[in-house]
């Protein structure tokens, strides 16, 4: 073969494989001296369809959080495309976090405001504070909140108050509130936990379109392995704050799975 | 009846040793501190003819003086009414502040609380002494008086309601990346304000009870004409005043009681 062409390949697929996040040796110990996370060491690449599993309390929810720094690690470094988050604060910490959907267990939607309130909220990062307080959002941005409503299949609820939904509406409202933001990796923390069996496939079908379609980096923490194997790029474990497992879907096998859920 | 796989109670709960031991001390401690202060209350029973006395004069109420004071009637309220609000409008800033679920920083909030809890210290009685001194008789000094005690009672039960609110939003707005203004407006406001509107109301019953009071000293409103009268011992007056304050009191905790009830 040409060696300039091999050369070009090469790059192109490094490029494409490139880590969108890092961890490097990550650890994180509480003030009161429990250990959260110890010298987690792996890479995601841009596009994957991860899957965390490990018992409450692994330390996912942690893992997770360290990547939009809404937890701070005591030691290592976690990159996003290639910039360390610790170096961010103030403004550009909002901007990384703008990156960055994230999707929880509770939903965490304003419950006495709006649907179409809700989601402009996931906009507010690209407004200055006085504006989002006034709430003066562009017709354009109105007309986003309308279509991400759309994708989650919403959009007939938009005046309802959240707190009038099911669980499984709220989470969908929740994903479109983060759709507004242009995210590039979107955290979902345990986000079926309180959902039944059937709105649980619409969460995680809509997780993987946004995947597939979409090209964006999915992270989610699940307790339930056979969702994970679903769904799941690949999969990895945590006990007790540590990285036991790490592989792809295609070699992971049912006795894997459940060595992390056995008490150490 | 016994069943042989429960523990056996200690004879400390079998015996309620705690509940007698804590009524007992109370009893003790009661009885003690009415000895020490000298409160007769024998003294109570034997004065309550002239209780009595004062019901017989009263008995008649001139109702011609009805048109004397449905202008300072309207005075107090309004008195209250402004009192209410600029200590509503300084007391939600300080109330934001001295939330710990909010403010971090420890020393910031622990000066906040110590400024609070100097304020509450101050009695509205000496207040109102202190601003009439200052300003002069008349109803400046009573709305400042007001404006003062209503800033202390609702920073507190302002910052307690805050206290009490889902942390969820706050953690998805965060998340989303908006600024710490942006977080309270969207997260916080909408979880408070029909307690912040409820709190508010109740302010408001106090001090139109507490503007009858402060006129004593000279600050203005309906309390100027019940020293007044009672000074003259015009009691026919007096019980036109009471009853007529008795009047707005009850439409005020009406209204305040079904606004509350429609937004809660």
């Amino acid at each position: 073969m040409d060696e300039h062409l091999a050369t070009f390949l090469r790059g192109a697929y490094e490029m494409e494989q490139a880590p969108i996040i890092s961890f490097k040796h990550v650890s994180k110990v509480y003030s009161n001296g429990t250990v959260g996370l110890k010298d987690i060491d792996f890479s995601i690449p841009k596009g994957q369809f991860l899957v965390v599993v490990g018992l409450s309390g692994s330390g996912k929810s942690t893992l997770m959080r360290t990547i939009n720094r809404m937890h701070e690690v005591t030691e290592g470094e976690v990159y996003v495309e290639n910039e360390a988050v610790s170096a961010y604060k103030g403004r550009s910490l909002r901007t990384l976090r703008r990156r960055i959907g994230m999707i929880f267990q509770n939903f965490n939607l304003i419950n006495r405001s709006s649907v179409e309130k809700n989601v402009l909220s996931g906009r507010v990062s690209y407004y200055p504070t006085w504006k989002s307080v006034m709430g003066l959002f562009s017709a354009e941005d109105k007309q986003k909140a309308v279509a991400s409503l759309n994708r989650v299949n919403m959009s007939e609820k938009i005046y309802a108050r959240a707190d009038e939904l099911s669980g499984g509406q709220q989470q969908r409202v929740a994903i479109a509130r983060t759709l507004m933001q242009d995210p590039k990796i979107i955290l979902a923390d345990e986000p079926i936990a309180s959902l039944d069996p059937l709105t649980t496939k619409t969460v995680m079908d809509i997780l993987k379109r946004l995947n597939q379609e979409d090209g964006l980096t999915v992270i989610v923490n699940l307790h339930s392995v056979e969702l994970a194997r679903e769904y799941a790029d690949r999969i990895v474990g945590l006990r007790a704050g540590e990285l036991v497992y790490d592989e792809p879907i295609s070699a992971v096998t049912e006795a894997d799975l459940n060595k992390i859920y056995q008490a150490i | 009846m016994t069943n042989a796989n429960l523990p056996r109670r200690s004879w400390v709960q079998r015996w309620h040793v705690k509940g007698i031991g804590w009524t007992a001390l109370m009893v003790l401690l009661l009885i003690g501190s009415s000895k020490m202060t000298d409160v007769n209350v024998g003294m109570f029973f034997s004065n309550l003819d002239q209780f009595a006395d004062l019901i017989v004069r009263m008995s008649n109420p001139a109702w011609d003086y009805l048109s004397v004071i449905i202008q300072p009637l309207i005075e107090t309220i309004q008195m209250a009414i402004l009192g209410t609000t600029i200590g509503t409008v300084f007391a939600i800033p300080f109330a934001l502040l001295a939330a710990g679920n909010l403010v971090h920083n420890k020393f910031l909030r622990g000066f906040d609380r110590l400024v609070l809890d100097l304020v509450r210290t101050l009695p509205d009685l000496l207040l109102a002494a202190i601003f009439v001194a200052i300003f002069g008789i008349g109803s400046t000094a009573g709305v400042i008086t007001l404006a003062i005690f209503s800033f202390g009672m609702i920073s507190k039960l302002f910052y307690e309601v805050i206290e009490t609110i889902d942390m969820g939003p706050l953690e998805a707005m965060e998340s989303v990346g908006a600024s710490k203004i942006t977080i309270i407006w969207y997260a916080v406001l909408p979880q408070i304000m029909n307690q912040f509107v409820s709190y508010f109301l109740y302010t408001l019953e106090i001090n139109v009870r507490a503007s009858t009071v402060l006129g004593y000293l000279g600050a203005g409103g309906i309390g100027v004409y019940l020293q007044r009268s009672l000074n003259e011992f015009n009691y026919g007056a007096t019980a036109v005043i009471i009853l007529a304050t008795i009047v707005v009191v009850l439409i005020i905790d009406g209204i305040s009681n079904h606004l509350r009830r429609v937004l809660l």
